[in-house]
């Protein structure tokens, strides 16, 4: 075992005295930090954009608190568990879409959600985590980098929800399906040739894109392209929300004292606008601390990653961890004007609980394949 | 051997994996870097610039226009005030539609085509933020009407206002003025920073003349405002400057004397305290009533005002040129004395007319039959034409018109107010100047009896009397006897220097004694207005002609149309030893000065002197 190239790059073995009580509970400590960091950062933010109702805070607390409540659940699933499901919960995911479709609810303009009787129950969310499980689950048991025909095969996999949610219409929430899917082929390897050939692909797939697009969806497009054309229509919200960053300087005009935000010039200042309120009141200094939070969350998710001891759990916490960033790019990009808006919420900090059940229960699945781990006694021991 | 294979397998797997990994974690560096950059773009390099997007969003500015001062006559009563009304403005910017938001308001409250004509000659020149008044006053049902609709009429606003008016209405029309919507022209020239947020602009009168005093300084609100439009809060406040109230020297109690002794005719009539130049009364008949003006007259109301044969619109007072007839003749006598050309007891024979020397042109005397022997107080006493024929032929035009100067004649009077004409006191230089002929000794002669080329105005007639009643000293005439304005308002009329006459006490002995005459002796022209009077008037008739009567014929023998009869003057000073007032009066197409004219003038010197009118 000596040349087993894993024990040399990956040190498996941490000596600890004890169990602490994060490990009985399958929770990673330095994770949850960085988590309940952005919650504090969520509530301050969200206190003054929601126009300082203290209601609305709790409510988000209390959203919070069951989001990591199920997200300490999951992380009780030994991830063998979790692949062995993985199949199952996205055939479950794809036939809820499917029910989405036939039998959904309607809101503005949207069919999105199931009603189950006593919660409406939106299952691309789902999706979002059954998605790069399904595909982990796929690659795992194939020789990395896959060959043409799995590709195929998970290119497949990943399309018909994909389509499926972006049916309903969902854009924003198709494109983080897709997004999540491609990450576990890219992290399998998938050549760089590949990758090339399916860019153009998509590139010249572009018309047809355009033509199968709704009408306000086409909208965001041409506003993101040239958002000064209708300054008082379409391309409203993206100005607004440049000058809402813009006037924040370096330092932010202060807690509280945002007046973009304050007096409505804002869309949707604590929901998808929500980092412009942040970048109002603390400035360039509040975005790039929000930001380093972020990359400390990411960086531990990758050391997580690195550490993980199979090719399942590396590839599904690998794609959860590029998710996880792909959602907080694309939010921002939005607001700062450099990607088209999509409704995707800023990951922790958006008002609302769907996306952050989503989140946490991923967060969950990290955490559960960190402390899952099979302790390998260090060399000298054997 | 297959574990072997297995292991380079996974040794190869693991490879790829970490090299995919550094890929992802290079790609989120890049990233994350790029949303840094694109941040320090927008909050460092475009911070002012989105900053004060961001204030332009939030802050509005909102005009607040300063009260107009009030104008109040010498006894208190206010003749020009302000009162709170309300008026439907609209703001541009937050009104989706305008055209259909007109037509609504049309139907509902009934607006009239002259309204939207208006509206929309501001909207073309409207600028930001300011409102555009649509109609100025609301009457109660329209305020309620419209308030029930008001959220179907997003930008278009109830705002209280304050607006001029005029409780003496045509009584002070022509001296007070009016004060009318700001015109495009005007707009042109006024500054905005003083004028924002004010409609209305002094038109005539005083409210012209003293515009800047009176209007004041505009104020500012600075407004926070959401998305809508809508104020949230006042940031900031800077008060808006009032207009100073200004105290006319007019009483408007003989105001309405003299316009009500006016009301038969079409005339004027100025009253001035000599040793002041206080104007006591300025009556232009016919008058109007200036209030429609204020809420903007509507174009049939208006024409009808203009194009009315009497032209009520016309300050006589100040625009009215007419010859002076026989009025100038106490200053040609003292011309006469002044230059040694007559003396008060030199006779002149008058035989009803005068003959150029070499020449059988006959210039009449108002009498047929003569005077007889006339000495300097009875050539005024019965206004002998011909005793001043021959004192304007010895005198000459020019030295004529250097004395005639001096008492005002042909040149305006200064007074404080817009738009009064100069009138015309020819002289030889005059008449190469302007007509580009040689003066004619005839011309001196109907000149000497304040016809032909001379014409004045009645407030000039008025000027020259008190400065007659003054023995010489020169007075300005004056409107405005004070304003309650900051110390360093600047006033718009400073008063000028003037050169006082020098009249010897003898020489205006003789004249006023044949003007007291005039009216109290039994030859007097204006003998008519002696009665019941306590004091003694020094007056003067007059009668300008409107139409040459030819040689050879009679006056009287003519069919004259009302239009063409003379002109009647009266000018006077009473009391006649120590004047305190002095009167011009013209009553146009009056016929005879004494039996006209004098009973109006009479009527304001009684209401002046003796505290009432004698009329009722």
């Amino acid at each position: 075992m000596i040349n087993d190239p894993l024990i040399e790059e990956i040190p498996l073995y941490e000596p600890k005295a004890g169990r602490s009580w994060s490990q009985r509970l399958h929770v990673d400590m330095p994770l949850l930090i960085g988590l309940l960091l952005l919650s504090c950062v969520a509530f301050v933010v969200l206190y003054s954009a929601g126009g300082q109702k203290i209601e609305m805070v709790f409510r988000q607390a209390g959203r919070l608190g069951l989001a990591m409540g199920i997200m300490v659940i999951i992380a009780q699933i030994h991830p063998h568990h979790l692949r062995l499901y993985s199949p199952l919960l996205y055939l479950f995911g794809v036939v809820l879409l499917a029910a989405v479709l036939v039998i959904g609810e309607t809101s503005l303009g949207a069919t999105r959600w199931l009603n189950l009787g006593v919660v409406r129950f939106q299952p691309s969310e789902m999706v979002k985590l059954t998605m790069p499980m399904m595909i982990a689950w796929f690659l795992a048991s194939q020789p990395m980098p896959p060959a043409l025909h799995h590709v195929l095969m998970a290119g497949t996999l990943i399309l018909v929800p994909t389509l499926m949610i972006a049916k309903q219409p969902d854009l924003g929430t198709a494109l983080l399906v897709f997004a999540a899917g491609w990450a576990v082929l890219f992290l399998a390897g998938l050549g760089w040739n590949y990758i090339l050939a399916l860019a153009v692909l998509g590139g010249s797939l572009m018309p047809v894109l355009w033509h199968f697009m709704h009408g306000y969806q086409r909208d965001r497009v041409l506003m993101f392209l040239n958002p000064e054309s209708d300054p008082l229509g379409r391309g409203y919200h993206i100005i607004q929300s440049k000058i809402a960053i813009g006037s924040g300087g370096i330092y932010g005009k202060g807690w509280l004292h945002g007046t973009q935000s304050h007096l409505d010039f804002l869309p949707e200042p604590s929901t998808d606008f929500v980092f412009a309120v942040l970048a109002e009141e603390f400035g360039l200094l509040g975005c790039a601390g929000l930001l380093a939070i972020y990359l400390f969350i990411m960086a531990r998710c990758f050391y997580i990653v690195v550490q993980a001891q199979d090719k399942f759990n590396r590839l599904l916490s690998g794609a959860l961890t590029v998710t996880f960033f792909v959602y907080v790019f694309v939010n921002v990009g939005m607001v700062i004007g450099i990607l088209p808006v999509v409704g995707v919420p800023l990951p922790m900090i958006s008002y609302g609980g769907t996306s952050m059940v989503t989140l946490l229960a991923g967060f969950g699945i990290l955490m559960s394949i960190q402390t899952h781990r099979k302790l390998i006694p260090p060399l000298e021991s054997q | 051997m297959n574990l072997d294979f297995n292991e380079k397998d996974r040794f190869f797997e693991n490879k790829v994996f970490l090299n995919r990994i550094v890929a992802c974690v290079l790609f989120i560096n890049i990233a994350t870097v790029g949303l840094l950059i694109r941040l320090i773009y927008l909050q460092v390099v475009g911070h002012s610039h989105y900053a004060s997007l961001a204030q332009d969003n939030r802050v509005k500015i909102s005009p607040l226009p300063p009260t107009r001062g009030m104008i109040i006559d010498r006894n208190g009563e206010v003749l020009a005030n302000n009162y709170p009304t309300y008026s439907l403005e609209v703001f541009l910017d937050r009104v989706p539609d305008i055209d259909t938001t007109l037509a609504e308001l049309k139907t509902l409250l009934n607006l009239t085509e002259d309204e939207i004509d208006r509206f929309n000659t501001l909207r073309r020149r409207h600028k930001g933020f300011e409102a555009i008044p649509l109609r100025i006053q609301l009457s109660e049902e329209e305020i309620a009407l419209f308030s029930v609709r008001m959220p179907h009429f997003p930008g278009v606003e109830v705002q209280r206002r304050m607006l001029r008016t005029y409780p003496y209405g045509e009584l002070t029309a022509h001296v007070v003025g009016y004060v009318g919507r700001i015109s495009e022209a005007e707009l042109q020239k006024l500054d905005p920073s003083i004028y924002s947020g004010t409609y209305h602009i002094g038109k005539s009168g005083v409210e012209k003349a003293y515009e800047d005093v009176l209007h004041g300084k505009a104020g500012y609100e600075e407004l926070e405002t959401n998305v809508q439009g809508r104020s949230i809060s006042v940031l900031g406040r800077t008060e808006p400057q009032s207009g100073a109230d200004l105290y006319l020297s007019l009483d408007i109690g003989m105001q309405k004397v003299a316009q009500d002794a006016l009301r038969e005719y079409r005339g004027a009539a100025v009253a001035i305290e000599p040793s002041t130049g206080h104007v006591l009364a300025m009556a232009s008949n016919p008058s109007f009533d200036p209030n429609p003006f204020v809420q903007g007259i509507s174009r049939d109301q208006f024409a009808v005002l203009q194009n009315s044969p009497d032209r009520p619109l016309y300050n006589r007072v100040l625009r009215g040129i007419y010859p002076p007839g026989s009025t100038v003749k106490p200053f040609m006598a003292l011309a006469g004395l002044e230059f040694g050309q007559i003396t008060p007891g030199k006779r002149v024979g008058c035989p009803g007319f005068f003959r150029l020397p070499g020449s059988d042109h006959r210039y009449r005397d108002w009498k047929k039959s003569g005077h007889g022997g006339v000495d300097l107080r009875l050539a005024i006493t019965q206004s002998c034409d011909v005793y001043f024929y021959q004192l304007a032929l010895r005198l000459g035009i020019d030295r004529m018109n250097q004395y005639m100067r001096k008492f005002g004649f042909g040149e305006k009077t200064g007074i404080d107010m817009d738009g009064e004409k100069a009138g015309i006191y020819p002289s030889t230089e005059w008449k190469t100047k302007t007509r580009k002929s040689a003066w004619f000794p005839g011309e001196s002669l109907i000149a000497g009896i304040g016809q032909g080329y001379v014409q004045t105005t009645p407030l000039q007639m008025a000027r020259a009397t008190a400065i007659l009643a003054n023995k010489g000293q020169v007075i300005v005439p004056r409107v405005v006897e004070r304003m309650k304005a900051p110390p360093d308002t600047e006033n718009p009329f400073p008063l000028r220097n003037v050169e006082n006459i020098s009249i010897p006490p003898a020489n205006w002995r003789a004249v006023v004694d044949a003007m007291v005459d005039v009216v109290h002796s039994g030859r007097g022209t204006a003998k008519g207005i002696a009665a019941g009077l306590t004091y003694h008037i020094a007056g003067k008739t007059g009668t300008a002609q409107v139409f040459s009567v030819g040689q050879g014929q009679s006056y009287k023998s003519m069919r004259v149309k009302a239009q063409l009869k003379d002109h009647a003057w009266f000018i006077a000073f009473a009391p006649a030893e120590a004047p305190r007032i002095a009167v011009a009066v013209i009553v146009e197409n009056g016929g005879h000065g004494g039996s006209v004219a004098a009973p109006i003038a009479k009527t304001i010197m009684q209401y002046y002197l003796k505290g009432q009118a004698n009329h009722d």
